[in-house]
């Protein structure tokens, strides 16, 4: 083998770009004696050198992006259109306007401060706010002074384009609901530390007339004060329980409710006519933890979006050519029979027809294919793909709505079967209602003859102190401290409904390409009888530029030092090859065939073959880099799930990938997305719970339809397919731990729930008897809530340190042998789990 | 001892004032980002650069 690439760095190797810190090549921009890696770096310095905004250069070195590979030439002149505007801004009154931008490129320290320096560029802007966490630049500016394309422009001209997508159009919730829970707590809180105080008399003996005028006093107080607690803190529980009693179904909000209702009625009475004092204080205490609990589970992660679809990429607006004019216009303007233009990495909106141009399409968004398709004038082209190339001009054939992609994203699949009460809480809590009302009903009978009011009396003490509480608590904190510490890690779960479903899954599937292997990481090496001469690595380099084929891409990277060369009469044969002149010589780089070499016979990584004039010359290499301790993953893997490889690809990596997998693994080559989506869907029908494993890219449909989807990133603002679960692509060894570890964590809630079935037995000897005083009820509840909660989150987080996950930063690492030996004591079903 | 009842209202009504701020404070969004303000303080103001910098300020209010 032999390798001819010299790669050491071109002139001074050790100048970096004062504002990118990418190394400068020989090319290199100075500016008042600083080096620029190129014009837009420096543009940037000089702008806000000007402006005296140096100090962003102070804050942390080398603060900027490099604008040196985007394509910074958008127009923005869309933003001017009224309606587009109106969309986009959040409020809009006279001369003050207010709008807020998703800024992907917003990293660090000095992004936040020059972002709300935005004022010193622009005076017009009013006040601006960076959101670290999700990357949101909030502005206020004067609309009279300056435009909204202005604006944009100037956050472009400093390297922080907004992203502008379709879905910024729609209306979405701002985060309402969080801020609603807060003040639910808030409220509840604060009936329960008033009420709290205000029965603490009444568990004391009351003896002097004052104190009777005390005790109708406090007890009218705690009445007003539980008014809120049961129409605004509870209401979410009430409503719940309503829906899902409409649908026929018992959610673990139905015991809740019927704890709630009974409990706040029965105070009612109590205190009106004055033959108790009540449990309001129980009950706004219930209230308050079951709400802290929910606060507790609905850990969010800012950044992360699992629910993107078609609209998070498609543009705004579109280049509209009407009677020889180029123009933008909204895409909701588009309408059948425009001729549009889409340029090089642009997306087509909508089904149209190629009419002028060089067509070579990427429809890895729609399809998973990530080889552009080449097209020719008059051929359909799809929404959702993207040119790659030259400009082309195509016209609309279906309005975007009723296009290929916005179709397929409404294809079933993509509608996960919801309303269906999944989780172990929502299981139980039919058994666990049916059980409550027979002890209920039976102390209501068993009373009756003695006395009605003793009767009613036993009947509501069971309801009060039945309530599932412990148990309602106990999920979403053990869950809570189980998807923070998987957040710790470098997983992230879409909700703690998640971690239950992984525990119960019985089989994985995987992607191969992008998840197994590393995207974008190829191992090329070339093979000849000569080493490439600078020439020739010049030859080829210049030749794979004019190509956008992965294995293009691979050996483009691989000579990225050589000097390029002008290429005549370049062509490109789909699937095939590419060929070219350069210098003189006619190049041939493809497939055995295509060049005209014999086939090799053995199959060890892709094979690109060069020959010079007809001369066969070697040929290239280039293997899938898999991901660092991946066998190890699947080893460990396959003795306790049944595992599958789907692949998109050829099946030339069978031969390295069959011996891991081992026999019982099913590994299929060359599946389309629908095919993928059709295995996970009869695996389900098997009865299997399926976890997908996917790069995101073209697993969108299996992802979706699998019990658990979980999308490899390598970097998490890139784009991801709707999913449950996103996991950083460099603690993909830890994914037999994080397996192993949910299955753990639904140990804990068993566990709790036990524990809480103990306290209610105590309590419900009281309650049949007829003799449960508030006092024991004040004492009981917030006991058992408080266990539960301790016990989840105790153990969750001991669980965590036995599982290594405490120090994880040397975790990726190694696969414990721990973690291996527990799941195979996990593995085994509980009875609960059977009764579920 | 009938102040008392003078004495509970009064504070429930203190304990409310206080309920109305923190509500206030959720809708006014500033529990909605509990980051970005933990780097923005540490930002310094340039001695020469105070005037625009408050006239950020009165802005912002």
């Amino acid at each position: 083998m032999l390798k001819t690439l010299n790669t050491a760095p071109a002139g001074d190797g050790d100048l970096t770009c004062h504002h990118c810190g990418l190394p400068c090549s020989t090319d290199t921009v100075v500016y008042q004696d600083k080096h620029f890696c190129c014009k837009g770096c420096q543009t940037v310095f000089e702008l806000l050198s000007e402006n005296d905004l140096c100090e962003y250069y102070q804050l942390n070195d080398t603060p900027g992006l490099t604008l040196n590979k985007r394509e910074v030439t958008r127009q923005f002149d869309y933003l001017d259109d009224p309606e587009v505007r109106g969309k986009l801004l959040d409020y809009h009154e006279g001369e003050d306007a207010r709008v807020t931008f998703y800024i992907p490129d917003m990293h660090c320290s000095s992004c936040i401060w020059l972002l709300e320096q935005l004022q010193r560029l622009n005076g017009a802007i009013r006040q601006s706010r960076v959101d670290f966490l999700r990357k949101q630049l909030a502005l206020r500016f004067n609309s009279r002074e300056t435009s909204l394309r202005q604006v944009v422009e100037l956050l472009t001209s400093i390297g922080y384009e907004p992203r502008i997508a379709l879905d910024d159009l729609e209306e979405r919730p701002r985060n309402s609901t969080q801020r609603s829970l807060y003040i639910k707590i808030a409220v509840a809180g604060f009936a329960f530390g008033n009420i709290m105080l205000l029965s603490f008399p009444e568990y004391l003996a009351v003896t002097t007339p004052l104190h009777q005028q005390f005790r109708e006093f406090f007890g009218f107080l705690n009445i007003l004060l539980a008014l809120p607690v049961l129409f605004y803190s509870a209401s979410g529980y009430l409503k719940s329980a309503w829906q899902g009693l409409r649908h026929r179904t018992v959610n673990i909000d139905v015991p809740l409710s019927m704890g709630i209702l009974t409990f706040f009625f029965r105070s009612l009475y109590d205190i009106l006519s004055g033959t108790g004092a009540g449990y309001m204080d129980s009950f706004a205490g219930l209230v308050f933890l079951l709400l802290v609990g929910k606060l507790f589970q609905q850990k969010t992660f800012d950044t992360l979006s699992f629910e993107r679809d078609y609209k998070s990429f498609f543009p705004v607006a579109i280049t509209v050519k009407k009677e020889g004019r180029e123009q933008q216009i909204p895409l909701s303007r588009l309408t059948v029979g425009d001729r549009i233009l889409i340029r090089h990495r642009e997306l087509i909106p909508a089904d149209a027809v190629l009419i002028q141009g060089e067509g070579a399409i990427d429809y890895s968004f729609v399809t998973g294919e990530a080889d552009p398709v080449s097209k020719s004038s008059g051929d359909t082209l799809f929404a959702g793909g993207r040119q790659t190339g030259g400009l082309i001009e195509v016209e609309v054939v279906k309005e975007v709505s009723q296009s290929y992609l916005t179709q397929l994203w409404n294809n079933e699949a993509f509608q996960k079967s919801s309303g269906q009460l999944t989780g172990f809480a929502n299981a139980v809590s039919r058994y666990f209602t049916a059980g409550i009302l027979t002890v209920a009903i039976a102390a209501l009978l068993f009373w009756m003859p003695v006395s009605l009011a003793l009767a009613i009396n036993a009947f509501t003490a069971v309801l009060i102190i039945a309530c599932p509480c412990a148990l309602a608590l106990s999920t979403p904190f053990t869950l809570g401290s189980t998807l923070r510490i998987f957040s710790r890690l470098g997983f992230y779960l879409k909700n703690t409904d998640v971690v239950e479903t992984l525990a119960r899954s019985t089989h994985l599937v995987f992607d191969k390409t992008g998840t197994l292997t590393r995207s974008g990481k190829m191992s090329v090496s070339f093979e000849g009888d000569l080493p490439l001469n600078a020439d020739e690595l010049g030859g080829v380099h210049s030749l794979v530029s004019q190509s956008i084929h992965p294995l293009s891409l691979a050996i483009y990277q691989h000579t990225g030092e050589a000097p390029k060369r002008k290429v005549e009469d370049f062509r490109e044969v789909t699937g095939q090859g590419i060929e070219g002149t350069v210098n003189g010589r006619r190049w041939r780089l493809g497939s055995a065939q295509f060049v005209g070499c014999p086939a090799p016979d053995e199959n060890r990584g892709s094979l690109v073959f060069i020959s010079i004039d007809g001369q066969m010359r070697g040929l290239f290499r280039i293997r899938y880099a898999y991901r660092e301790g991946m066998s190890g993953v699947i080893t460990s893997l396959k003795r306790y799930f049944r595992l599958a490889l789907l692949s998109g690809d050829n099946n030339r990596e069978e031969g390295n990938l069959a011996p891991v997998f081992g026999e019982d693994a099913t590994l299929a080559f060359q599946q389309s997305p629908a095919d993928k989506l059709a295995f996970v869907e009869k695996l389900q029908g098997q009865g299997a719970s399926v976890v997908m494993i996917g790069d995101g890219l073209n697993d969108a449909g299996a992802l979706r339809k699998s019990d658990v989807g979980i999308s490899i990133s390598e970097d998490l603002n890139s784009f991801s397919p709707a999913c449950d679960g996103i996991l950083e692509a460099s603690r993909f060894a830890l994914l037999p731990q994080i397996l192993a570890f949910s299955k753990a964590s639904m140990r804990v809630v068993y566990l709790n729930f036990a524990v809480s079935l103990v306290y209610n037995v105590v309590g419900l000897s009281f309650a049949v008897q007829g003799t449960l005083s508030p006092l024991i009820c004040a004492i009981l509840m917030p006991l058992s809530s408080i266990t539960a909660i301790v016990i989840s989150t105790v153990a969750t987080h001991l669980l965590g340190r036995y599982y290594g996950f405490h120090h994880s930063e040397g975790m990726a690492k190694t696969l414990s042998e721990a973690a291996v030996f527990h799941l195979d004591k996990t593995q085994p079903k509980t009875p609960l789990e059977v009764s579920a | 001892m009938s102040v008392m009842f003078i004495l509970v209202v009064a504070s429930l009504v203190f304990a409310l004032a206080f309920l109305a701020a923190f509500m206030w404070a959720v809708r006014s969004g500033q529990f909605d980002d509990g980051y970005t303000p933990s780097v923005r303080m540490l930002f310094e103001d340039k001695p020469g650069k105070r005037k625009e910098n408050n006239d950020n300020k009165t802005d912002s209010k």
